[in-house]
């Protein structure tokens, strides 16, 4: 029974080629040329699925990327799955592993039944809007039973081995679509000199071409083709991308094309080639050749294996050598879909009869099929079909000349395959996607791309032109408007001759009548994905939901990862039937990127592992590897956290670096933060309009803590700004801000006070930046300054600073402190920062010189209450919230940025949320950040809630815990109580107090 | 994605070299001490969001580091004209 579906001869497979594969675990056999359908179908498989909601079983619809059905899971092992693979874009390739999505635990037996029962009935249409208005815990205990029943795919457990690539590209046109239209619009266009890219989805080009009999330029198509591909891939202007699937168009022509490189060959991409490559393409000009889908008619039990779309069988005949049964009943509206009974009639096989929707067809397809003896049964309909896991019959009965009801005895035909045609709707989802609407158009029956401000060409089908003739016209026409547009010389391009087929009327058809109401039919699925019927969008319209829009949701039509394809225009209709409007009326339908699924692979690209972002070092970063450091995020820089010695735990650490830097030194590497050089005759005035205290009168060699707000009054940052020389300053941020800080001031410098003349500069990278702080920090500095320079309590005070050499380095060191001891900040060119790291190693052993990193940084920081803007602060804080008034200057003459918004109504209200100390009444107990203040830990809940914990530490140097906090009114309530009830039910007491634990005078740095 | 000309670089750039700082041509109130809490709240806080034409800033923050102004359709999204920094639209809302 190997491959019994398959013809002898015919079609584009190469049978010397066979292709061996697993579908669900059997082994089946296809040829070169195969799509994983083509070949299914070939082997006579004929369920691929099971349904989303009732669980039916689901064959193979379509041969395109319409494809609702025959969604695969692919991959052999488990770091290649790749789900969501419509089976019929799949080529097929020796070892191709491949199983159902829809369907657990298994697509051929009924053993879903009860769980398709309950999931019918727990699904009615209204499904996602009932249930996500009820209690969301309905959802969860359903959700995961429905998830695998319905079998949306799943993706790996483990890294996927391949690599993807981005290429950012620029062209003059990019064609879409590489049909007749597309073809020759890229021809055209090349000729002329453009540079063109042109992208087809599919493996080859020529699209409607490559599954059709017609002559072309008096050869067989597939010559004409073969004759354009070469001529434009011999053009060094022309990028040619089969395989390759425009998925989004975006604003500004921009265009994303998603590139399979190596699906096609295997499993994973072989020898470290690229698996797939996105394309993101900026282009003058862009033709829309994409084509059109046909349309199944809408009957009952539609969606039992063996109903198909009428030119999707044709495809596979003609391009796959495989006729996907043995008995053909067609459907249509139309004369175009004669075809394919003619091509199933000439591949040997019965066709029972064309059953047409029209009194009276009259083309020349209808008398070609009438010649082969073929029944034609016109006035009819196939209403419905019998067959549960395959189609085994139709009935078929005379319908009114309008379509709207059945009008006389049903007759019973025998058939495996219902092939049907209700019409073609252009593949107008690119032109929807910078939000045109597309328009109706009664003599097509389906929308056309809308009125557009990209720089947008259409051609051929998806302006509804579905004859060869007319899609090459069109597509000539297109690429010399391109050319004219681009201001290139027009070209002779000669049209190939193609056979003119007279074609009668086709009938405006959609959803076929039953002898029964709809809502007691057979069910007539419109979107097969989503399993949405006929019945459920007529029930929508009854419950009130009028327009298109709400309909789809309330039905889920269209949301399926077909984007509903091929359902959304008859179940627009189904709708405007409901309604008594017409289609037009009922409303549009949108698409939105992609067009197709994409994988994550693609979008990451090479965005992924140690390139996911930019990781920044310092000068010394060598050092901290090599000394153990655990590293922390800060931002994109990786800062050493704490430094722990063998057998240590990080809060044995933490105590040891706190410890060595209160009583002899510890040095922690603070390069990451932000600098910011200012230079310019207005640099001062500047910087007093820019931070809440006063600089006019900062002497050079001076340093100044300063407070930065936005215009709501709110702390936003902070930092030392030192004065290198009358014009010039040298501004730090916190690590984080920097970027923010810069941007800032460059904001109002450019958009308020173009007349100041400053310059910003950011110089973080530059400088290597390293602190020695402690009791013995004086000593270590004066071993390894170079020359006299003195550095004494007096010559050199709190808060000065001055260049020196410090280890045979020109360096910039600022007698600055974060710590609340002796500090000394040396700043070096960062390319001399280890050297002299290294140095004060040498010179510091003696002193048990301790690195420590970012988290006892902290602590030291928190015993003396000095804040860290963005933990302390949240942009809720204004400085009188932080007690530190002190940093403002409410006299300067500018009215500086912050000083009028936190003046406002609420910024000046009493019992605003201020900053403390918290000292827990048992010091052994270290408050979680974050946790909850009340006054009343008695109070019903919810308590009401005055405040938070924003920092807070284990001291060693105190012996206990140390936190600051938000408190109500704090800042008066010093010695009372508050009280921090915690998530596992404790309420810790604690007591208010000043935020400087540790040396509240100050005199640990003034010696 | 938008594809943005720079008034400074003289050139089209991609998106991602800009930053959208919002609407255009709020000026600092010159005297802010003697503004109501209502005058300095509308400064603040109040930003149009109009369907049709927009007036905003962007930065070509990873370009030159200028702040210029873009009039912008936010139905279209397209871009309808981009001035200096102190410059007054040409394309302006009926
Ligand atoms: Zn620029």
């Amino acid at each position: 029974m190997s491959q019994k579906n398959r013809l002898q001869s015919g079609g584009r497979i190469d049978r010397s080629k066979p292709l061996t594969f697993t579908y669900n675990g059997k082994q089946f056999e296809g040829f070169a040329g195969d799509t994983l359908a083509s070949a299914l179908l070939a082997n006579g498989v004929d369920i691929i699925g099971r349904s989303f909601k009732y669980s039916r079983p689901r064959g193979i619809v379509a041969a395109g990327a319409e494809e609702p059905n025959a969604v695969m899971q692919l991959g052999a092992t488990e770091a290649t799955q790749v789900p969501n693979v419509r089976a019929t874009q799949q080529e097929l390739f020796s070892g191709l592993v491949s199983g159902s999505t829809n369907g657990w635990p298994s697509v051929d037996n009924d053993i879903m039944g009860l769980l398709g029962k309950v999931g019918g009935k727990m699904m009615p249409p209204g499904f996602y809007y009932k249930t996500f208005m009820y209690p969301a815990t309905m959802w969860e205990t359903y959700e995961k039973v429905i998830r695998k029943a319905a079998g949306l795919g799943r993706s790996p457990n483990e890294y996927d081995p391949d690599t993807y690539d981005k290429v950012n590209q620029h062209a003059d046109l990019v064609v879409v679509g590489a049909g007749p239209a597309g073809l020759i619009a890229a021809l055209t266009a090349a000729r002329g000199g453009a540079r063109v890219i042109i992208a087809d989805e599919q493996n080859e080009f020529g699209g409607s071409l490559l599954s059709s009999k017609e002559s072309v330029d008096g050869k067989a198509a597939g010559a004409w083709v073969a004759g354009v591909v070469k001529e434009l891939e011999a053009n060094e202007n022309v990028i040619v991308l089969p395989r390759s699937t425009v998925n989004g168009y975006h604003d500004h022509n921009f265009l994303t094309i998603h590139q399979r490189m190596t699906d096609h060959i295997a499993d994973r991409a072989p020898n470290g080639q690229v698996r797939q490559r996105y394309h993101r393409v900026r282009s003058k000009w862009v033709v829309l050749a994409t084509g059109a889908h046909e349309r199944p008619l809408v009957f009952g039990n539609n969606d039992v294996p063996g109903c198909m779309v009428a030119n999707a069988v044709s495809t596979y005949i003609n391009r796959y050598g495989v006729v996907p049964g043995n008995e053909l009943v067609l459907m249509t509206t139309n004369d175009n879909a004669y075809r394919t009974a003619i091509d199933w009639h000439d591949a040997g096989r019965k066709v029972q009869a064309i059953v047409d929707t029209r009194k009276n067809p009259t083309g020349a397809l209808v008398e070609a099929a009438r010649e082969r003896g073929i029944t034609v049964m016109t006035g009819s309909a196939v209403i419905d079909v019998q067959g549960s896991k395959r189609v085994t019959g139709v009935s078929v009965a005379p319908i009114s000349e309008d379509g709207s009801k059945v009008t006389g005895s049903v007759k019973k035909l025998s058939a495996d395959t219902v092939a049907s045609s209700g019409g073609w709707s252009p593949v107008i989802h690119l032109s929807c996607h910078t939000g045109s609407k597309p328009v109706w158009n009664e003599d097509v029956l389906g929308f056309l791309p809308g009125k557009t401000v990209q720089k947008q060409l259409t051609a051929g089908a998806i302006n509804g032109t579905f004859n060869t003739a007319g899609a090459l016209e069109e597509g000539k026409k297109a690429g010399l408007e391109a050319l004219s547009k681009l201001g290139l010389s027009a070209v002779e391009v000669e049209v190939p001759a193609t056979t003119e087929v007279k074609e009668s009327k086709a009938m405006a058809l959609f959803h076929v009548p039953h002898t029964k109401p709809t809502s007691q039919a057979p069910k007539q699925f419109v979107d097969y994905q989503n399993d949405v019927t006929a019945a459920g969008i007529e029930l929508a319209c009854r419950e009130g939901f009028e327009s298109i829009e709400h309909v789809k949701r309330y039905t889920a039509m269209g949301f399926g990862t077909d984007q509903g394809k091929l359902g959304n225009i008859n179940g627009m209709a189904v709708a405007a039937k409901v309604l008594n409007q017409t289609i037009p009326q009922t409303g549009t339908t949108i698409f939105r990127p992609n067009y197709t699924p994409i994988t994550f692979g693609a979008i990451a690209g090479r965005d992924c592992g140690a390139l996911f972002d930019p990781e920044r070092y310092s000068a010394m970063h060598k050092w901290h590897l090599e000394n153990g450091a655990k590293f922390e995020d800060v931002g994109q820089w990786k800062r050493p956290w704490y430094f722990p010695k063998a057998g240590e735990s990080m809060q044995e650490a933490l105590n040891r670096e706190c410890l060595a830097t209160r009583e002899s030194i510890g040095i922690l590497d603070a390069s990451t933060l932000g600098k910011i050089d200012i230079q310019g005759k207005d640099a001062r005035e500047f910087l007093g309009r820019v931070y809440s205290n006063a600089w006019a009168k900062l002497p050079v060699g001076k340093c100044r803590y300063g407070l930065m707000l936005k215009e709501d009054g709110m702390v936003f940052d902070d930092g030392v700004t030192s004065c290198l020389a009358e014009n010039h300053f040298l501004m730090t941020t916190t690590s984080g801000g920097a970027a923010t800080v810069l941007n800032w001031l460059e904001f109002y410098h450019q958009t308020e006070w173009p007349e100041l003349e400053v310059y910003f500069t950011s110089v973080t990278d530059h400088w290597a930046t390293m602190t020695i702080s402690g009791p013995n920090s004086r000593k270590l500095l004066e071993e390894l300054i170079d020359g006299d320079v003195d550095v004494s309590k007096d010559s050199f005070k709190f808060m000065d600073w001055k260049p020196m050499s410090v280890a045979g380095v020109p360096a910039r060191v600022f007698r600055i402190s974060f710590t609340g001891e002796l500090s000394f900040e040396i700043n070096v060119q960062a390319n001399y920062g280890l050297h002299v790291w290294e140095k004060l190693f040498e010179h510091g052993a003696k002193y048990d010189l301790t690195p420590y990193g970012t988290e006892t940084m902290h602590i030291l920081r928190a015993e003396k209450g000095f804040i860290i803007a963005g933990q302390d602060t949240d942009g809720s804080v204004h400085p009188y919230d932080l007690g530190m008034g002190w940093a403002v200057s409410m006299n300067k003459p500018f009215s500086f940025i912050g000083k009028r918004g936190m003046q406002r109504e609420d910024c000046v209200r009493a019992e605003r949320k201020q900053m403390v100390g918290i000292k827990t009444i048992d010091p052994n107990v270290v408050l979680p950040e974050g946790a909850q203040a009340v006054f009343d830990p008695t109070a019903s809940i919810p308590m009401p809630m005055v405040g938070h914990i924003s920092s807070s530490y284990w001291s060693a140097c105190l012996g206990r815990s140390v936190a600051l906090g938000f408190v109500k009114g704090g800042l008066d309530k010093m010695g009372e109580k508050v009280y921090y009830p915690l998530v596992d039910g404790r309420i810790v007491e604690a007591e208010i107090c000043s935020p400087i634990f540790l040396d509240p005078k100050g005199e640990r740095q003034n010696v | 994605m938008f594809y943005i000309y720079c008034p400074y670089c003289g050139e089209h750039r991609e998106e991602e070299e800009f930053h959208n700082h919002g609407q255009a041509h709020i000026e600092r109130p010159a005297d802010p001490d003697s503004c109501t809490d209502e005058e300095w709240g509308n400064y603040m806080f109040f930003r149009k969001s109009p369907k049709g034409l927009h007036h905003e800033i962007w930065d070509h923050v990873a370009g030159c580091r200028k702040f210029f102004n873009v009039t912008r359709d936010t139905v279209t999204y397209e871009i309808k004209e981009v001035y200096k920094m102190g410059e007054q639209p040409k394309v302006v809302a009926e």
